[in-house]
């Protein structure tokens, strides 16, 4: 099995999450809004993360499916905070690609009455390096 | 001058592995005082110590350094030694050359050298000793126990079967505790009423035990042997002599809607009531909260039926003053609060319960009269969920739930989940868990037959969030082991609540001056080898009190803590700790200051005739400390600010001494 230490350490820095701290209880993975819509889940981020089996995360669209919307944050028990590690994961993705796909001058045009503001926030954080 | 005789133990390869002792024993033989000097592997055993007596004799030793573990250890074995061998056991040093030193170091050369520093540290004070000799104090041959569930029963009962008299203290007009709210207990399923009320029969009929029930402890002055203690026994409004426990007046009483805390709150109670019927004291007691007569002076049926005449609107609180030899604390435990875990609805939905609220409604004398219903609408429940770890070993939210695992939930969850499919083979039950932890005899079993037997559906994931929709309960919850996300409509929902202390404990270990951890359990002398004990001598521990424990192992405590008190009262006289504070009357200027920072209360002040040096004499205001009432904490000597205070055996002057050793 593939072993990244360095992106793994990355990750650990970007986020400040240290994944060895959950204790595999799943409800982040219980709580998930997107679950469903995602190939990894977000326990599997952490565990995954914490093997150095970083390639496949990378390389699903579930780093995209993550709606930062922070419920396994807000959950979690031991204060891992999976959806930082999402996060790290797709800006590590976004990086390598090399370009930003959304940058603040996209935003106005987007902007209209029934899209919450959090929304765009999201979308913002997810594309932009 | 010291004849002095340094004994540097190897403690095996614990000490010898990182110091070099026989560079420790060479370099000491040179300090002042020192006529021997040597070294042993095992200075603790009998050879060891013979080793120490024979050195007394034939070099006329008058004081001894042991170089070896803390003091804490073996200080004691020390003393021992030394009063055989005909020196006064506080002529004896300890340098901790092991946990401050040989544990902590890896190099040889850095651990040598603070051994030799530690060493002449112990040499320079023990030149300074002085024999002392403790003082005695008198045992009052009665224990008190806070609390009187289990761990409170059968601490008094094992207590007053060896003939000594016993007081509990209950906050609640009856004993029993969380038992009696309790269905069948695990892993036998004995139900918990037919084996715990015998027991309170028992201790309502023992000579030995006198019960004061919906009292509290309100202050506590003394020492081991001897504690004054204040009681106050809260005005039930009734005379509980006289009271026969008919239950009359609880029949005609009005006030019908007040909600019943022995079934937390799932069905109501009258203003006046006996919690439940097999109540010891089976005596009713007046909510002066909701009974009308005691709130606006209108009703006073409850007197008109009562044929003994026993109700009393007029009783006060009253106080009651007592002298123990010991104080064992038995102050249990409660569920957590789940108000603040909105993700399982628990505030938002009737059918969402803890499962101290699932024994009650599976228990025959409960609000459902033992059927399982749904707590909203009556119902059968077909689907049922259980969560474990809610708000246990949950380190992210200080603020509702507990870092620690509550140790019982995963065979109460096993117990409820089996008996439930036992009863009612037609409902499914779901049990998530993080890990299952059955670690106690036969606990396991139990758990593999709720399984394999009763085909319970146990789930390795956590329930993320439930939310009430029409009469179901949608729980989102992950299968980790299927990797996939499970979506159940429940009709009931029962959460494995953390417990914690009673709130009632943390006050109490103020007054007993007991110590507690960041979680408000009380803290034991010794983790492994004085579990019952607390630090704070005569009080000792039972129960959920110490930390989340199942009911064979409470009863287990309860008994060695009642062996405990049995030693203590058993003894005529107490040695007391002659290393106490003393007041040089000479230079002591009367400023308070010590009695105000004395933890203890030891200190008072005396008008006292002095001479003066022109023949004059003259009264002055100076310090004086009980010595049986004094810990020796030292808090008064650092606080002194004309230097009159002293401890005896950690002098001023030989502080000094051992600093100026080692800063040589």
């Amino acid at each position: 099995m593939e072993n990244n230490q360095y992106l793994r350490e990355e990750i650990i820095r970007m986020s400040g999450v240290n994944p060895t701290k959950c204790m595999k209880c799943g409800k982040c993975s219980g709580t998930c809004p997107a679950y469903d819509e995602m190939e990894y889940h977000p326990h599997q981020f952490v565990s995954m993360v914490d093997n150095g089996e970083i390639e496949p995360l990378l390389n699903s669209t579930s780093i995209y499916k993550c709606l930062s919307c922070f419920a396994c944050i807000e959950r979690c028990p031991r204060g891992v905070e999976p959806a930082k590690v999402v996060e790290a994961v797709r800006l590590i993705a976004i990086r390598r690609q090399g370009a930003n796909r959304m940058t603040a001058n996209d935003i106005p045009a987007m902007v209209d009455e029934d899209t919450p503001q959090q929304l765009l926030v999201s979308a913002f954080r997810k594309y932009t390096k | 001058m010291q004849r002095v005789g340094v004994f540097v133990c190897w403690c095996g390869s614990n000490i010898a592995g990182t110091v070099d002792v026989q560079a420790v024993s060479e370099a000491l033989k040179n300090e002042p005082g020192v006529v021997f000097s040597t070294n042993y592997q095992y200075m603790c055993s009998q050879a060891g110590q013979d080793m120490i007596k024979n050195a007394v004799k034939e070099h006329r030793l008058t004081g001894i350094v042991v170089c070896s573990c803390s003091p804490r250890m073996h200080e004691a074995t020390f003393r021992k030694t030394a009063a055989a061998a005909g020196i006064n056991p506080y002529m004896v040093e300890i340098a901790n050359i092991r946990e401050q030193c040989s544990w902590v170091h890896k190099d040889m050369l850095t651990g040598t050298e603070k051994a030799i520093i530690l060493g002449k540290a112990a040499v320079a004070k023990v030149n300074l000793n002085t024999p002392l000799i403790p003082g005695e104090s008198p045992v009052t041959k009665r224990a008190l126990v806070i609390g009187g569930g289990i761990a409170g029963i059968q601490t008094a009962l094992d207590i007053a079967d060896a003939g000594f008299p016993v007081d509990i203290v209950e906050k609640q007009p009856t004993i029993g505790g969380k038992m009696a709210q309790l269905d069948k207990t695990f892993p036998t399923l004995d139900c918990a009423a037919c084996i715990l009320t015998p027991k309170m029969v028992d201790v309502a009929q023992n000579e030995n035990i006198r019960i004061f029930s919906y009292s509290e402890v309100t202050e506590v002055k003394g020492f081991v042997g001897n504690f004054d203690v204040t009681i106050k026994k809260k005005a039930r409004f009734v005379n509980e002599d006289i009271c026969t426990g008919c239950g009359a007046c609880v029949e005609k009483c009005p006030m019908k809607k007040v909600p019943n805390e022995f079934n937390l709150g799932m069905d109501n109670r009258h203003a006046i009531y006996i919690p439940f019927a097999q109540a010891v004291p089976k005596v009713a007691t007046i909510d002066p909260n909701a009974c009308n007569m005691l709130k606006n002076g209108k009703c006073g049926l409850c007197a008109r039926v009562c044929a003994a005449g026993a109700i009393d609107y007029k009783q006060k609180d009253q106080f009651i003053e007592e002298k123990y030899g010991a104080i064992v604390v038995a102050t249990g435990f409660n569920p957590i609060s789940m108000e603040k875990f909105d993700e399982y609805a628990y505030s938002q939905s009737k059918d969402v319960i803890t499962s101290l609220e699932f024994e009650r409604l599976t228990n025959a004398a409960g609000p459902s009269a033992g059927k399982l219903i749904r707590p909203s609408d009556g119902k059968h429940p077909h689907t049922i969920v259980f969560v474990q770890c809610v708000g246990s070993r949950c380190e992210s939210c200080a603020e509702k739930g507990k870092e620690y695992c509550s140790k019982i939930c995963c065979m109460y969850t096993a117990k409820h989940a089996m008996l439930t499919r036992d009863k009612y083979p037609d409902t499914e039950v779901y049990v998530f868990y993080i890990d299952v932890r059955t670690p106690g005899k036969n606990f396991d079993e139990f758990y593999r037959r709720a399984v394999e037997e009763y085909g319970v559906k146990y789930v390795k994931g956590m329930v993320g969030k439930i939310v009430p929709e029409g009469d179901k309960l949608k729980v989102q919850a992950s299968d980790l082991i299927a990797n996939r996300q499970l979506h159940i409509d429940a009709d009931l929902v029962v959460l494995a609540a953390a417990i914690e202390p009673d709130k009632s404990a943390r006050p109490l270990a103020t007054m007993l001056t007991a110590s507690m951890d960041t979680n408000d359990f009380f803290t034991e002398a010794h983790p492994k080898l004085r579990p019952v004990e607390s630090p704070t001598a005569g009080v000792f521990l039972s129960g959920a009190c110490q930390g989340p424990k199942d009911i064979p192992e409470t009863v287990s405590q309860a008994g060695a803590a009642a062996a405990k008190v049995i030693g203590l009262l058993a003894k005529d006289k107490l040695m007391g700790n002659p290393c106490v504070a003393q007041s040089d009357e000479l230079m002591c200027n009367g400023c308070s200051t010590c009695a105000n920072v004395c933890p203890y209360g030891a200190i008072s002040y005396e008008d006292k005739e002095f001479r003066m040096p022109d023949r004059t004499t003259k009264i002055r205001r100076v310090a004086a400390v009980n010595p049986a009432v004094c810990q020796g904490c030292g808090a008064c000597t650092v606080a002194c600010p004309s230097g009159a205070m002293d401890l005896k055996g950690f002098a001023n002057s030989q502080i000094m001494a051992e600093v100026d050793a080692i800063c040589k």
